[in-house]
């Protein structure tokens, strides 16, 4: 308890990125709302406004739901449209929640909350135990590869904390996560409301011999899922000033997407395959010995050659497909037009983008059952399926499951300019 | 340094690294990007952020301030040296101006803030911007906590939280069609205590306002009003003079300063850890009117 009370001072805490999902009555708010008031990143203020407004709807506690839900309609409608990104931090880590409504537009919202998270918290409700949409949720996680998975089995003060209940669903939970290729999975039985083993570990279930959640979210070792083989380095920018001090500078921008690069390091730049040195790695505060992913950095080569933002730079000897034929999991995320066999699109895929044409349609998934419907022609909202696309220049990709930076794109409609679906690759040829 | 884990990388470092990435987005994709400069921290951190991304070339895109004409003295000369020391163009859309020419008028309270807006707009189309950096924050308040790190707004410069593009991985979506923008949040995932960390990370110089100061202010309601030509007494108000600083910089008229002894960094990062007010409630006259104060200005094409 203490730990959380002190003021973040570290300057080298590291940052993890996590997802929740739940739906209305599971006890999410409440969750987020005491993680957040226990590590000080609730204000007086805003609890002020928000005790006010329940007081004022009449509300039976402090809705702390309301501190989430941002928008005017939201509150009106009592129900949370989008995707809200919450901060809080303890001494060791800084926190981002991508917070997502379970209800409406569940899987667009989640999709995009899990796509850029390290860990993803599912509830459920202890009196009812895993529902369809946990199952759901669970799937899109592991779809979107979240390195890693907490169960939280909430409420249970309402099942008089016992711990066969608990077990049950843990079982259950487990043996279905196995199938999903969840790689790292925590439970853990909790009271939201009471702030059983949120914090602290509650002296209510000793048969419980895990951690809190807090502590879990503190200490769950991150560092290792990011991959520091693969050398891939898409060039973001190319850096020539226009300036006699600098003359003939050239550097590439970007962020290291994976992989350990170092000055002297061979190279290989792609589409065009021609190799070269690595010069220097560096920043504005000078140069870097090595980087590694996620640094920003700029990058300078031994040769002159003709490189352009989209372009990637690798190692020869392990470099991503060149293609233009993608076999990918799209899920769509558009309700004005469905995703249909011969609709074209444009792409974007790292720094680089492109237009596709979608040559087929093999299967829509039922994100329920995990049925494949090999019959379905189009993809409307919230559907996932998979898909064969080509495209007008290759994409320099690896497979998703190997690379959520090079093996995720974004599908957008020429027309509308609307992001339309998200794409994770499983084959590139 | 030696005691942590190799390859390890700080909070800090992950969100520099991620606002650097999305300004070089912007200006590989864009035509006409511009960054909004208030004289305020968060903008004076996103100028730092932009010297970065682009060294050791020139920051490739303009600076624009948005002056509501009630500016304190020591935050334009802080503007005009950083915009000479970076050697990049300053463009000021001036509220007075607009007041003068019939685009706005005055409200009767006198503050300018909600004003800004045509301004704003005026300006965004007259230089044919497409892309505006703005320095705001998500935690600062729960409309921003929903809107994206790119930020579609229509050709009347409008927000529409219903009608926002999801964002994926680090993929934004630049496309636009002529007339519309994109206002960019390079600072979206940070906080108040990541700013002032970052700040004393980098020895960034703020303008003294910041720190604590003594100061002629009046109590308006709780908040402390600094006492100057935008500010003019009311009856039966008798101003005193307190120890403060501000903990956000913004319109002279409706930016509250706050009790504090905090005259060096490390003291402001120690007060503002330990604070239980959020700096908009605790400064902005703006944000207290309702509770979607900030939609509704956003709805109108506001920062």
């Amino acid at each position: 308890m203490t730990a959380v009370l002190e003021t973040p001072q570290q300057r080298q805490m590291d940052l993890l990125r996590f997802a929740t999902a739940g739906s209305v009555d599971d006890g999410k708010s409440t969750l987020i709302g005491r993680l957040l008031y226990d590590s000080k990143a609730i204000f007086t203020d805003q609890l002020e406004a928000v005790e006010a407004t329940s007081r004022s709807r009449g509300d039976e506690y402090t809705n702390l739901a309301l501190l989430t839900d941002g928008l005017r309609a939201e509150r009106e409608q009592g129900i949370t449209i989008d995707v809200a990104y919450r901060y809080f931090a303890t001494p060791r880590r800084k926190f981002i929640i991508a917070d997502t409504p379970g209800h409406i537009q569940y899987t667009r919202n989640m999709v995009t909350g899990a796509s850029t998270a390290d860990l993803a918290l599912i509830l459920v409700d202890a009196r009812k135990g895993l529902v369809e949409q946990s199952r759901r949720h669970a799937f899109l996680c592991s779809l979107l590869r979240v390195p890693h998975l907490v169960l939280c089995v909430n409420k249970m003060d309402l099942v008089g904390y016992d711990q066969a209940v608990f077990d049950r669903i843990a079982d259950e939970f487990t043996s279905f996560a196995a199938k999903l290729e969840a790689p790292d999975l925590t439970v853990i039985p909790i009271s939201a409301l009471h702030g059983d083993n949120l914090v602290s570990r509650s002296e209510k279930m000793p048969w419980y011999e895990g951690p809190s959640l807090l502590h879990h979210l503190e200490h769950v070792h991150i560092a290792s899922d990011r991959n520091l083989v693969d050398v891939r380095f898409p060039v973001q920018y190319v850096i020539r000033p226009q300036s006699t001090t600098v003359a003939d500078y050239r550097g590439y921008a970007g962020q290291i997407a994976s992989g350990i690069m170092k000055p002297g390091d061979e190279v290989m730049v792609l589409p065009s395959g021609f190799t070269t040195k690595i010069t220097y790695i560096e920043t504005a505060d000078g140069e870097l010995a090595e980087a590694y992913p996620p640094m920003s950095v700029t990058i300078r080569l031994a040769d002159e050659i003709d490189i352009a933002r989209g372009d990637l730079i690798c190692r020869p000897n392990n470099a991503p497909a060149v293609a233009q034929d993608i076999e990918a999991m799209i899920c769509w995320m558009d309700e004005t037009r469905p995703l249909t066999v011969g609709g074209k699109y444009a792409i974007k895929h790292t720094t680089r983008s492109a237009r596709a044409v979608v040559r087929g349609l093999q299967y829509r998934l039922d994100v329920n059952t995990l049925h494949r419907d090999e019959s379905a022609t189009a993809l409307t909202l919230n559907e996932i399926g998979r898909v064969k696309l080509r495209t007008t220049v290759p994409l320099l990709a690896d497979e998703y499951r190997r690379n959520r930076t090079t093996g995720g794109f974004i599908i957008i409609d020429e027309t509308s300019n609307r992001t339309v679906g998200a794409g994770m690759i499983i084959e590139a040829a | 340094m030696s005691s942590r884990p190799p390859y390890r990388v700080s909070h800090l470092d992950a969100l520099e690294a991620e606002s650097l990435f999305i300004m070089r987005e912007v200006v590989a994709e864009f035509e006409r990007p511009v960054l909004l400069f208030s004289g305020g921290k968060d903008s004076i951190v996103m100028l730092r952020l932009a010297e970065k991304a682009f060294a050791p070339g020139r920051v490739p895109f303009p600076v624009m301030h948005v002056d509501t004409g009630h500016n304190f003295p020591e935050v334009l000369a802080y503007r005009d040296r950083r915009v000479n020391d970076l050697n990049v163009q300053l463009i000021v859309a001036s509220v007075q101006e607009a007041i003068d020419s019939g685009l706005v008028r005055e409200s009767g309270d006198g503050m300018r803030n909600r004003i800004q807006t045509p301004v704003l707009l005026d300006a965004v189309e007259k230089y044919r911007f497409d892309s505006l950096f703005g320095g705001a924050r998500r935690d600062e308040e729960k409309a921003r906590a929903k809107e994206r790190v790119f930020s579609f707004r229509d050709d009347f410069g409008q927000w529409d939280p219903r009608n926002q593009r999801p964002e994926l991985w680090g993929l934004y979506n630049a496309r636009i069609a002529p007339g519309e923008s994109i206002r960019v949040f390079p600072l979206s995932n940070w906080t108040e205590l990541d700013v002032w960390h970052y700040i004393a990370r980098e020895q960034i110089d703020l303008p003294d306002i910041y720190y604590a100061h003594d100061r002629e202010v009046v109590d308006r309601g709780g908040m402390l009003y600094a006492v100057n030509e935008f500010l003019p007494l009311k009856p039966g108000e008798t101003p005193f003079v307190e120890r403060v600083r501000y903990r956000t910089v913004g319109d002279a008229s409706c930016t509250a300063a706050v009790r504090s002894d905090a005259d060096t960094i490390d003291k402001v990062i120690d007060e503002v850890a330990a604070t239980r007010i959020t700096e908009r409630g605790a400064t902005r006259g703006d944000d207290k009117v309702s509770e979607a104060a900030m939609e509704d200005r956003k709805r109108e094409g506001y920062f």
